[in-house]
């Protein structure tokens, strides 16, 4: 159990929150449960991680293609990615959250892409920007090209475009931020997430 | 006997600094760079195989993506190839359209190029100005052609649509203002006296050796080669515009970046000319009367442009029938990248990035 | 663009030379001595392109010269079988074409001799067959 102070990032999680309030069962004066109850809320570690987690996700620096430039561009002055706490972009595996496969995966790159997924530290997610990450897009019937990135890992989150607008991929993060926050819901029903 | 022994340093696919998926095998003495080996193909998508199953309009969507900074200018190159080997006239109203889309291709291209660049270099707020620029030219390509970077906006004959009523203001306004953004990139960038230590007198590109190794663009024209087809043998309407074609001194990384600068500067005089003279224009069609199935005929045509990275060629073959036989690109990048090994020789590990960065590569076109 | 004359001139020195449609035609075993000829004494310093097409039976690979910075082109042929695909590397003349041999190598099956480094370039090593011969079977990616 881990508290947090009212008007945090934790008031999200204060709503669904129903069970007894610990402190009743410590003492009976009801000035300080009311205290307690105003500045303390209560909520599973888990839920608590992920809320940490979908707020600063680190992408890796990774661009394959045109995406890349779009993606690039997200970061840049204008869309200011920032905003969202998402522009921590890591040349590094091993310190990415958020893997945006920004572009034409080919059969040379496959292998490296199928490492550089093994090398991100768990939890991972992948957003798979575009139509070549989606599908292969125009290039489907090529010999050098995979068609879609599902094929080699799982996908979080498609994002149609090509390239898709740097507006599309902000969406696309905050889709993201949804499913992290909220896994179950996301597991069991998918739409919801989708407001 | 004491001696330091080789080693190799593997660099890429995934590095910030190779622009995309280029891999560099550093071979080294201690920090000093003894060969360097690109290994490209990454992003190899097959685009001249893919051309040859699908008719000639269908090509255009493939080029924008060859070099996806400057789309506008593969498209022209396709295009103008297509129209030699048919023998089409295209109507002049387009022909200013595609030199004032064509050039505002190349700065946002030459914008990437210093952003990222000075972001190579260390330098990040010198990726944001060019940057700014570039997103007020992406603005105006969407009112254009609804996209914002692959436009597919040339057709062979002309263009898709007449330019739309919004963009002279804004164009207006952004030949207003974007002299005074190069003053800003100036004294941000090439008044650092960090960026000038790191690539005045690195990397340095002879003459003769980049007229050898087939270098072309700001790359030969910093070595101090005077070639630019658009004056050496001009296509389009090149002829009518009057400006000047840069060249560096000593071919040194900086040279390189400083001819980049400088072209936009010229870009612009181009398209401030060209849009005076589209304006007193009387307004008419902007496609040239082809028929909706094209046929070229049997035979080939190999034509050149000035793309933004260098010399862009497109050598296309026609059998007689609606597809090509085959379609081959020279990639200007492609050829340029030939020569890091030789430019990087006993230069250290962190002038790699800053030789390679004085390049301007985009692995869409290398690989094609 | 000045093929007529350079062919006229040239008719003494190589017997297989030819003017074809504005093209310089050549046979391979004369390449390298026309290509010396027409870069030292007509100044084609610069190798512009270097590709080659599959046309069923054999194949044609294109030179494109230029004169910098005068900006003059010049294209020239030479055809090659199928069977023995095999044509002289001009990298001596232009060290430039070691990429655009290695492309074509690579996407063509055509071996260039005395090439100093003929190895796959786009593809992988482990890649089988020339993609862009004509007769190149492959599975993409809509039919899987």
């Amino acid at each position: 159990m881990v508290c947090l102070e009212e008007r945090s990032i934790g008031m999200e999680i204060k709503k669904d929150l129903q069970t007894k309030h610990p402190v009743e069962d410590l003492t009976d004066d009801p000035v300080i449960i009311e205290q307690v109850k105003r500045t303390i809320t209560l909520a599973p570690l888990e839920k608590i991680l992920n809320l940490a987690r979908s707020n600063s996700l680190w992408p890796m620096t990774f661009g394959l293609a045109c995406c890349a430039i779009e993606m690039m561009a997200a970061g840049g002055p204008r869309f200011d990615l920032a905003r969202f706490g998402y522009e921590v972009f890591r040349p590094s595996p091993r310190q990415a959250d958020v893997m945006i496969i920004a572009g034409t995966i080919t059969k040379k790159m496959a292998p490296f892409v199928k490492r550089l997924y093994e090398q991100m530290p768990e939890p991972k997610w992948v957003v798979a920007m575009g139509s070549c990450a989606i599908s292969g897009g125009p290039f489907v019937d090529s010999y050098s090209v995979v068609p879609g990135a599902d094929k080699l890992l799982p996908v979080d989150v498609y994002i149609p475009g090509c390239p898709p607008r740097p507006d599309a991929l902000i969406h696309g993060m905050l889709l993201l931020k949804e499913k992290v926050k909220n896994p179950k819901v996301v597991e069991e029903k998918p739409w919801k997430a989708i407001k | 006997m004491l001696r330091t022994e080789e080693f190799t340093l593997n660099m890429g696919p995934q590095h910030p600094a190779t622009h995309g998926v280029l891999r560099l095998i550093l071979h080294l003495d201690g920090e000093t760079i003894v060969k360097v080996e690109p290994v490209v193909g990454y992003l190899h998508r097959g685009i001249e195989k893919l051309a040859e199953a699908r008719t000639y309009t269908q090509v255009i969507p493939y080029t924008d993506r060859l070099d996806y900074l400057a789309a506008m200018l593969n498209n022209l190159g396709y295009v103008q190839a297509v129209e030699k080997l048919m023998g089409i006239e295209i109507p002049e109203r387009a022909e200013y359209i595609r030199i004032i889309v064509s050039e505002m291709s190349r700065i946002a291209s030459h914008c990437i190029a210093v952003g990222t660049y000075a972001l190579d270099l260390g330098g990040f707020t010198g990726f944001m100005y060019p940057f700014r620029e570039r997103e007020k030219l992406m603005d105006m390509f969407e009112m254009i052609s609804g996209s914002r970077m692959t436009h597919s906006y040339m057709r062979i004959g002309g263009v898709a649509a007449d330019l739309p009523e919004e963009f002279y203001p804004a164009i207006k306004k952004f030949l207003k203002e974007f002299p005074s953004c190069v003053d800003e990139y100036d004294g941000l960038i090439t008044g650092n006296e960090i960026f000038q230590a790191r690539t005045k007198g690195v990397g340095v590109l002879s003459q003769e050796k980049a007229v050898q190794y087939s270098i072309s663009g700001p790359t030969l024209r910093g070595s101090g080669v005077n070639y630019d087809l658009r004056k050496a043998r001009p296509y389009g309407i090149y002829d009518r515009f009057d400006f000047e074609v840069p060249v560096g001194e000593k071919g040194d990384c900086f040279d390189r970046y400083y001819c980049r600068i400088q072209e936009m500067r010229q870009s612009h005089r181009i398209i401030e000319q060209a849009l005076e003279q589209l304006e007193e224009l009387p307004g008419g069609p902007v496609m040239a009367k082809v028929p909706k199935v094209l046929k070229p005929p049997k035979g080939e045509v190999y034509h050149e442009i000035e793309g933004a990275k260098g010399i862009l060629g497109y050598y296309v073959v026609s059998d007689g029938t609606t597809k090509p036989y085959r379609v081959h690109i020279r990639r200007p990048s492609f050829i340029n990248l030939d020569l890091l090994d030789e430019m990087c020789r006993g230069w250290k590990i962190a002038d790699v990035v800053a030789i390679l960065g004085s390049i301007d590569i985009v692995l869409g076109e290398v690989d094609c | 663009m000045e093929s007529n004359k350079v062919a006229e001139q040239l008719q003494e020195y190589f017997q297989s030379i030819g003017n074809n449609r504005k093209v310089l035609t050549v046979s391979p075993d004369e390449l390298i001595p026309l290509m010396y000829r027409l870069r030292d004494e007509y100044e084609f310093n610069y190798l512009t392109d270097e590709t080659a097409v599959d046309y069923g039976d054999y194949f044609e690979v294109i030179y494109n010269l230029s004169r910098v910075p005068q900006g003059d082109i010049l294209m020239v042929k030479t055809k090659v079988d199928k069977e023995k695909a095999e044509v002289p590397s001009v990298f001596e003349v232009w060290p430039g074409a070691i990429w655009f041999e290695r492309e074509i190598f690579d996407l063509l099956g055509i071996k260039f001799t005395n090439h100093p480094d003929l190895r796959r370039i786009l593809l992988d090593d482990s890649f089988e067959g020339h993609p862009l011969r004509k007769d190149f079977q492959w599975v993409g990616g809509r039919e899987v």
